[in-house]
């Protein structure tokens, strides 16, 4: 473990030549990853209370130690099929304008420390949500790992349902 | 975090301007008993002291003659008559204004301050320039007032400041500076009591002044150069000239300071960053100092002021106790829920603590939610101040009398009950009340009166505006109605649904719209407000008598009764005040009505039901009318339906959790709450579940059209 890696926010640590952490998981089979700097906790699945009237990927929200908090499906939110949630899921709370919001994951798979120089861009592709939700993307382990861009992804369902 | 003093300054104005308003009702009831008067008196210098600190000359040079025509009706000069008082009141409204204006910008009605400015001047004579005020002498310029050419006088002053006083950050170098500014100064140090400096204590106050000072300005201007030092220090002023004059001041003086004295401490800390003293003092050790008289003793002065002592406490920390308080109700239901289900022989022993446990949770949320509740008696208050702008803009004489207003209801109700208060006691000045002349010629007092009373009614809280005007116009009311095309020409009301059809939208039966009412947003607006705040509004009339509207609202809007009900296997809360019966269906009690409509019949009426599974989009349109359990809701319309539901589980208090931020408004859902096995459920709204449901829709509108047709 890389204790040494810095653990700091913002864009100062992707100048530094300092090493970043991301977390890495699972979404309808794709890799995709975070800022450790931006998760809360993660947590099992467990049946949510369904908000009627929801889109899809709004699963309903979750008694987080007394607080009301939506949970977003990854995966119907990028467009991909629906997760059918089970007890193997996780739920990764991040703090999105400090309010606490839940995401469905398929899995979570490691921590992985990266320099800044390493992301790329994202390429161009046809899917407008695609460019929206992925900031940058990774190669580790011969795999790809999407870096997902947090605002977009929360910003936009938010405004949808109200 | 409001740390700003400016704004404990505005939180202080608005006590002091309710301060002055109850004092102001007391006289207007007739009641002029001087300390009274000396009560509105103190309110008003206060503000002008605090305004002077940060330079608000309008609202000084207002408050300044405000007060000073107090003062006279203090000292006697002046007689308490109906016109004076009316100015009064008037006055103390436009100083509410100018407080808000200060606070928040925008505009002075310059013409209205004018005229009332010129309101006051009359009542004052000549005496006016002696007990002139200048609020601080720090502020720089602050009152433009007409000084008299007072020949120079020479003062001598004896300032020893108390060791408190350098611990509330106040440099005897700036109130020189201030009296400099007043004249010729001279200083000299007085360090007698200097001792040597092994007998020297580091937080002691060792040095006095003498100062002599030479000025036109009256005494009271030297005196309000240490208003804020006013109990921190040892203060003698002596003049040499004029005797008379100084005693009238110093005895005014006295009286005003009585008041400025308590309201210094939060003050102090002001203009002066007083630089790090070596002799400052910490202020939590007082010890007890001899005072010439001249000090007033510090110790009398809090008691003068209110009742009981109080706390200042941000409401978020209040709010953030009471979500706390909910999580410990869940909490013990969970607990008490696992306990259940342990496998143990006997719980008897754990199940008697579990219920003190409960006990002592509900005793701290009662008292917590009492934190939160407040008297309704500012809000009434200020009601006072509508009834009096209304009258006097329709020419219409009306009073309001309050009632039960140490009634205590949620903060938050408070707020909000503000609004539909002005709008109905407008309505009630504006269309309710006649006009005197035509008051007087049915044998009516010319005086309207307006009775607005708030009591507690079986776990709500029941606020009344009762007025004795015309009443409802019924014939008018429904021939509007026509009109506007609200209900058919032929429909047959009863009075009670022609009242009720004052809170349809878009109903307005002033004639011409004038300043009040009469903008087409009426009483539905009301309505909407109530309804918002879980409450119910009705209206009952008599011709000729006057109308009374009644507003039931919860006590709380944190907590609530409500019963637990399974809707398409997720459970849910509907809210206990909207369920008028329960039952549980059976097959020959539906009746089909046209495509996709049921009926249920209830002891031979028939209401429509509303599948809530269906209205939330939980189930698909077509599937099968569950042979479940209904509950019978009324509307705000009076309308009503039966909601089909697959169960119902409990009824028990629940903790209202807001979905404001989580997610947007969803239709059918008014917020959630957690249950006792950790699990959110949402809390239903019926109205809105009702109005999102179609078929329900047109069943209300059809039943309503038939049955205002046959009744």
């Amino acid at each position: 473990m890389q204790s040494q890696a810095e653990v700091k926010i913002g864009d100062q640590e992707v100048k530094h030549a300092q090493q970043s952490e991301f977390v890495s998981f699972t979404v309808a089979g794709q890799a995709f990853c975070l800022k450790i700097t931006q998760i809360r906790e993660i947590r099992r699945w467990s049946p949510v209370t369904i908000l009627p009237h929801a889109p899809v990927d709004v699963l309903g929200v979750m008694n987080l130690r007394g607080a009301v908090i939506p949970i977003y499906d990854l995966s119907a939110r990028f467009g991909l099929e629906q997760t059918e949630a089970s007890e193997r899921n996780v739920v990764i709370v991040v703090a999105v304008n400090n309010k606490p919001v839940g995401l469905l994951a398929e899995s979570v798979s490691e921590i992985i420390s990266i320099n800044p120089e390493e992301i790329q861009d994202t390429p161009q592709v046809d899917s407008r949500h695609t460019m929206e939700y992925i900031q940058g993307i990774i190669s580790h382990d011969e795999t790809m790992v999407r870096i997902i861009n947090l605002d977009a992804v929360i910003s936009v369902p938010e405004q949808g349902l109200s | 975090m409001s740390g700003s003093i400016q704004d404990t300054f505005f939180e202080e104005c608005q006590e002091l301007l309710e301060a002055m308003d109850e004092g102001l009702t007391v006289i207007e009831g007739g009641d002029h008993d001087p300390e009274t008067v000396n009560a509105v008196f103190r309110a008003v210098h206060s503000i002008k002291g605090g305004a002077g600190a940060f330079g608000l000359d309008d609202l000084v040079a207002f408050a300044h003659k405000f007060e000073t025509v107090f003062d006279e009706v203090r000292s006697n000069k002046l007689q308490l008559d109906v016109k004076l008082i009316q100015l009064l009141l008037r006055c103390s409204d436009h100083l509410a204004d100018l407080v808000s204006v200060a606070r928040d910008g925008g505009g002075v009605d310059q013409e209205h301050n004018d005229v009332l400015i010129a309101g006051l001047e009359e009542y004052l004579g000549e005496e006016e320039e002696e007990l002139t005020f200048e609020p601080m002498g720090l502020g720089g310029p602050s009152v433009p007032l007409p000084l008299m050419d007072e020949a120079e006088k020479t003062y001598e002053i004896r300032f020893h400041p108390l060791k408190e006083m350098f611990g509330t950050g106040n440099e005897p170098f700036f109130l020189f500076q201030a009296l400099s500014e007043l004249g010729p100064l001279k200083v000299v140090l007085d360090e007698t009591e200097l001792p040597g400096f092994d007998a020297m204590e580091m937080d002691e106050s060792y040095l006095a002044w003498n100062l002599t000072l030479t000025t036109s300005e009256p005494k009271s201007s030297v005196e309000a150069v240490f208003e804020f030092v006013e109990g921190l220090c040892e203060l003698s002023i002596a003049s040499d000239k004029d005797a008379e004059e100084e005693a009238a001041a110093l005895a005014a003086l006295n009286a005003a300071f009585g008041m400025t004295g308590d309201n210094a401490e939060p003050e102090t800390p002001d203009p002066f960053d007083a630089p790090a003293s070596a002799e400052v003092a910490p202020v939590a050790t007082p010890e007890p100092t001899e005072k010439v008289e001249a000090a007033k003793p510090e110790s009398n002065k809090p008691e003068q002021r209110g009742p009981k002592p109080t706390l200042r406490v941000d409401l978020e920390r209040v709010d953030r106790l009471i979500n706390a308080v909910g999580e410990l109700i869940i909490n013990h239901s969970m607990l008490a829920q696992q306990i259940a289900n342990l496998d143990v022989a006997d719980l008897r022993d754990v199940e008697t603590e579990l219920e003190g446990f409960k006990n002592l949770a509900r005793d701290i949320q009662e008292g917590v939610m009492s934190i939160r509740a407040q008297p309704v008696k500012p809000l009434f208050q200020r009601m006072a101040r509508i009834v009096r702008e209304a009258s006097a803009a329709t020419d219409k004489s009306a009073k309001l009398v309050t009632e039960g207003e140490n009634t205590e209801v949620d903060k938050t109700v408070i707020e909000r009950l503000s609004d539909p208060l002005t709008h109905i006691l407008r309505n009630a000045v504006d269309h309710g009340v006649e006009k005197p002349d035509d008051r007087e010629a049915i044998g009516k007092n010319r005086v309207g009166s307006i009775r607005l009373s708030a009591s507690h009614r079986s776990g709500s809280v029941c606020i009344e505006i009762k007025d004795d005007g015309a009443g409802v116009n019924r014939p008018r009311v429904k021939q509007i109605a026509i009109e506007k095309g609200l209900i058919p020409d032929n429909a047959e009301l009863t009075d009670a649904e022609i009242d009720n059809l004052l809170f349809l939208p878009g109903f307005s039966t002033a004639k011409e719209v004038s300043n009040l009412s009469g903008r087409g947003v009426g009483m539905d607006v009301v309505k909407n407000a109530v309804t918002a705040l879980g409450g119910r509004i009705n209206i009952s009339s008599t011709p000729g008598k006057g109308s009374t509207f009644t507003i039931i609202l919860p006590l709380t809007l944190a907590v609530m009764d409500g019963m637990v009900v399974s809707v398409a296997d997720q459970t849910m809360v509907v809210p206990i005040t909207s369920i008028i019966e329960t039952m549980r269906g059976s097959d020959d009690m539906i009746n089909s009505l046209g495509a996709d409509g049921t009926l249920l019949s209830i002891r031979g009426n028939f209401v429509p039901i509303c599948d809530v599974a269906k209205a939330l989009g939980l189930r698909k349109p077509n599937g099968d009318q569950p042979p479940g359990v209904y509950l019978l809701v009324e509307t705000e319309t009076g309308a009503r339906s039966a909601l089909a539901v697959d169960d119902i589980h409990d009824q028990r208090q629940v903790v209202i959790k807001s979905l404001d931020g989580v997610c947007g408004n969803i239709p059918g859902v008014a917020a959630a709450t957690i249950l006792g096995d950790g699990k959110i459920a949402m809390i239903l709204d019926p109205e809105s579940i009702l109005a999102a449901s179609p078929t329900s829709a047109t069943f209300d509108t059809e039943r309503r059209m038939s049955n205002a047709i046959a009744s």
